[in-house]
């Protein structure tokens, strides 16, 4: 189109010009905003730290947006009409969206489906018509004439909102307002062009509305049909991908913008397509990708959705520092006032009406932050910039009203709501993370839920749930998950994934730095453990000393183990995918699991010699796993009981401990210098080919961290506990010179 | 026949007060009732036993177990019934109803509490008020019972686990000779603070015969 060269008119050519313009345009401006709104954000957020909290982001972007119209303007150049409807909704629209339903909350979503449909597509077109409606009735008053079409449009486009969670409420509001401006946005754009057609037409019929809404139900139907579809290939094309670990990512995004495109091809609902294929890929694909390809997906997802959320506030400002307005006060004021009743009445009332089915009802103020906290206007705007002039004579009239409306709640309801929020004590979302014992509960709440209704004899929500729940199991997930995978129960997933958290969180902390998540807490497995009868020598508790033999054979298993692992360090570089070691490794982790018990067999019959009672807290043995270089020792072995094993005054640099001690006090090493190692995980791995260069894997981390114990080998029974104390390993040393010192002497 | 009816109300009326629920429902609940049990004045456990739609649940012994244990009748005894009248059937069934919107705070603390009590009382076996590492494990085995021996191996290190969280929550500063006996129930509450049970451990109590929405109609 920009390359004709058979153009011959001077007005040709300068359509083949402005194209070219156009284009380069629209890269500048897309290109430079969101350059300097990072420094202009974190200079102005890191100087004047007040202003983030008092002022949403969504206001900071618009006015970086105008200020960059207004600069283009002072330019003298001519805007750029940077948002046309292809680059919006190909471009800007889906990343958003497709954030929005990949990691939507699937449970909460489904419990409360019914409330939010009411609101979302009930809500939008009792706004559309009330304001639409009155809107007409106030024309006719003033002697701005207009026709009822038009007007229609106007309010079923200010209510599509764009997601930015900036308010932490707990999970009730939140997955409802959340919910409801997902919705919302399909449900206006299928009304949009609804209208769309009808103001082309002229006179609306009954059949007509009768058509409109088959045809709404067709159109957002379909497109979570086609997005459903998309969704099991995806997750479907991700069993196979164990061998192409880096493409992973690649098969999310392009699975759902395939999705989308396929959706509007065919005139369904897009929006409603993307997101119905990131919620059904998404349980299948993230148990089947690799823990490195789950974490680029995440962060590219929340990347590109923040792109074109700031992309879209910016070019409305561009837009409305630009933009042919016509102002009509009344006009723009009767909007905004009407927006708001509107607003209020819709949920007021849908709230009487659904409160009779919910079980759990909703409050005044809950109904007051779902009216005031779910309006915003980005795709509102959009809608109304791509209105064709020629349609509709009064199209600047909508735009000024439009944007003023958008204005209005941007700045003046995002600044509000968070204090709004706090005076009203709304409950706040939970901010722990879900915690073992509550998945427990949560998952044998259900069963019991379900066992009730079965014994009442009606078949509830829970019932059908339970079922779905064990189709999914017995035939969708053998289809879609690769592996030992697909037949590991939910409960046993999470407790993996929570142990590797925890493990890939100490990891990162290095060197005895606390954990975000501590809670002081001095408790370990022992303080569990019932008590075991008391070994052969009671009185004494002394330990003997290990016999020759015993102590070489320790020896040999710990050196060629760290053999292996040395060699593995060397033959890596810098061009092969480091296998993590947490990934890939749980369906394996319990064959693993397997060996790990024979293992402690053999343990078993060395444990004679190594009762452990308690260490003093600040026993080398204890601190035994930390290799810190250049820290002071003070070695104390008048103290130790244990075992004479862990006498090596040379080799260890140990810190004598604190204060406040717990009682396993095993500090990870510090980064530089060599990691704990975990003696049966070494001997684990020695079976496993996949190692990552600084690996230690984990100690007993301090108890006083909290949640003690729990990563890495959870098998943690007391024979292995106390081996693991005693026998701790300094492990791979980055620094090869110390690779070499014997571990006993 | 008016004589008869009177006195079925008069019943229910005294139920309805007592449980919380409405005529309506225990009305429907009766019906049901009556259905398990065959017509007789009781249930033994063979009768929950034998409803097919159960026999796929993991923890099918606890549910059942659970309406013969003499906790849940809220009058202070311990043990558990061989058989079970209609009234019992309802006590226990009314640890499920949900709250209104006329529940003020402290009545949705009461009910949070009585229904943690219930599973407290699931979990605890053995009567003795804790819930020792034992009866964890078995809890945590039965959940993951229908998952083939993978389920067995993980779920001791699962209970370990939990167990550990909570002794770590609750008593954060053992000494390292210190044992900890068991979940207490004040221990429990508060590992379970953030579900929020109160709104989450219902059902709806619908019509049998035609599922219509009479929930949330309860006049309580």
């Amino acid at each position: 189109m920009f390359y004709q060269v058979d153009v011959k008119s001077d007005a040709e050519v300068q359509v083949v010009e402005s194209g070219l313009c156009w284009l380069t345009g629209v890269w500048y401006v897309t290109l430079a905003c969101p350059c300097f709104f990072p420094v202009l954000s974190s200079s102005r957020f890191h100087l004047i730290p007040r202003l983030s909290n008092i002022v949403p982001e969504s206001c900071l972007l618009i006015t970086v947006g105008l200020l960059v119209g207004g600069l283009i303007r002072l330019a003298g150049e001519k805007v750029p009409p940077v948002l046309n409807s292809h680059l919006f909704f190909l471009c800007l629209l889906p990343p958003i969206i497709l954030d929005a339903g990949y990691f939507l909350p699937i449970r909460p979503f489904m419990e409360n489906l019914g409330t939010i449909l009411m609101f979302a597509v009930v809500g939008t077109v009792w706004n559309s018509f009330f304001i639409g409606g009155l809107l007409y009735a106030v024309c006719q008053i003033t002697p701005a004439p207009s026709s009822l079409h038009q007007l229609e449009l106007l309010p079923c486009l200010l209510f599509g909102s764009i997601i930015s969670a900036e308010i932490h409420i707990n999970e009730l509001l939140h997955i409802l307002v959340f919910g409801e401006s997902l919705l919302n946005d399909a449900v206006t754009v299928v009304l949009y062009h609804l209208f769309e057609e009808y103001s082309g037409v002229g006179t609306v019929t009954v059949l007509d509305g009768v058509l409109g809404v088959i045809s709404f139900l067709v159109v957002s139907l379909g497109g979570v049909l086609v997005g459903a579809i998309y969704g099991i290939l995806a997750a479907f094309t991700s069993r196979f991908t164990s061998h192409i670990r880096v493409i992973e990512p690649l098969f999310v995004f392009v699975y759902s913008y395939m999705a989308y495109l396929s959706a509007e091809m065919f005139h369904l609902s897009g929006i409603m397509a993307l997101i119905a294929c990131g919620a059904v890929m998404r349980p299948y694909v993230e148990a089947n990708i690799s823990h490195k390809s789950h974490t680029t997906i995440k962060y590219f997802l929340k990347m590109w959705s923040s792109v074109s959320e700031t992309l879209i506030f910016i070019f409305l400002g561009v837009a409305t520092v630009d933009g042919d307005h016509s102002w009509n006060w009344t006009f723009v004021t009767v909007t905004v006032i009407l927006c708001l009743v509107a607003r209020v009445i819709g949920v007021v009332g849908l709230t009487y009406v659904i409160n009779k089915f919910r079980i759990v009802k909703l409050t005044t103020k809950d109904q007051f932050i779902i009216a005031y906290g779910g309006l915003r206007g980005a795709i509102a705007f959009s809608l109304g910039f791509l209105l064709d002039r020629d349609v509709f004579p009064k199209r600047d009239l909508f735009l000024t009203a439009i944007i003023t409306v958008i204005f209005f709640t941007v700045f003046v309801q995002g600044m509000t709501i968070k204090p709004l929020v706090e005076l009203l004590a709304v409950k706040k979302k939970q901010e722990a993370k879900r915690s073992i014992n509550e998945e427990i509960h949560t998952q044998f709440l259900d069963h019991l839920l379900t066992g009730i209704e079965d014994i009442c004899g009606h078949y509830g929500h829970h019932h059908w749930k339970d079922k779905l729940n064990r189709f999914n199991k017995k035939y969708i997930k053998k289809c879609l998950i690769a592996g030992e995978r697909s037949k590991e129960p939910q409960l046993i997933a999470f407790y993996h994934k929570m142990e590797m958290k925890q493990a890939i969180e100490l990891v990162e902390s290095g060197g005895g730095v606390k954990l975000p998540s501590a809670m002081p807490s001095t408790v370990s497995m022992q303080n569990i453990q019932p008590k075991k009868p008391p070994p052969a020598k009671p009185v004494e508790r002394a330990l003997p000393q290990l016999p020759k033999g015993r102590e070489e054979e320790i020896r040999k298993i710990l050196r060629s183990n760290l053999q292996r692992t040395r060699q593995r360090l060397r033959s890596y570089n810098r061009h092969t995918l480091v296998a993590d070691p947490y990934e890939d490794g749980f369906g394996d982790l319990l064959i693993k699991k397997q060996k790990m018990i024979e293992l402690e067999k053999k343990i078993k019959e060395m444990n004679n010699y190594l009762t452990v009672p308690a260490a003093p807290p600040d026993s080398p043995t204890m601190c035994r796993a930390r290799l810190a270089s250049g820290r002071d020792t003070d070695f104390k072995p008048a103290q130790q009981k244990e075992n004479k094993i862990c006498q090596d005054p040379q080799s260890y640099s140990v810190k004598p401990s604190s204060g406040d001690v717990p009682t396993i006090q095993v500090d990870l090493a510090s980064p530089q210098s060599p990691d704990s190692v975990n003696l049966l995980d070494e001997l684990k791995r020695a079976d496993q080919q996949k190692q990552d260069e600084d690996q230690g894997l984990m100690m007993r981390p301090p108890s006083r961290e909290g949640r003690a114990n729990k990563q890495g080998e959870v098998e943690s029974s007391k024979e292995q506990q106390k081996l693991m104390r005693c026998l701790s390993d300094p492990g791979p040393s980055a620094d090869e010179e110390e690779e070499d010192e014997p571990f006993l002497p | 026949m008016g004589a008869a009816q009177t006195r079925t109300e008069n019943k229910y009326q005294d139920l309805a007060e007592k449980t919380g629920f409405s005529q309506e429902q225990i009305k429907n609940l009766h019906k049901r009732f009556q259905y398990l049990s065959g017509d007789e004045e009781t249930i033994s456990r063979d009768d929950l036993r034998k409803i097919p739609a159960l026999a796929n649940n993991p923890i099918r012994k606890q549910i059942i177990e659970a309406f013969f244990d003499k906790r849940n009748q809220h009058q202070d005894e311990v043990g558990s019934f061989q058989e079970i009248g209609f009234e019992q059937f309802l006590m226990v069934m009314s640890h499920f109803r949900p709250p209104t919107l006329k529940t003020t705070d402290e009545e949705r603390e009461a009910m949070r509490r009585e229904k943690l009590r219930f599973l407290f009382n699931m979990h605890d076996t053995d009567s003795d008020g804790t819930i020792t590492l034992e009866e964890y494990r078995k809890v945590v085995e039965e959940l993951l019972s229908k998952s083939g021996s993978i389920g067995q191996e993980a779920a001791k290190a699962i209970a370990d686990a939990a167990m550990l969280e909570v002794a770590s929550t609750n008593v954060p500063h053992m000494g390292p000779d210190d044992f900890y006996e068991g979940i207490t129930f004040e221990h429990f509450e508060q590992i379970l603070k953030g579900l929020e049970m109160e709104s989450r451990m219902h059902i709806r109590f619908l019509d049998v015969d035609a599922p219509t929405m009479h929930c949330g109609k309860s006049k309580s």
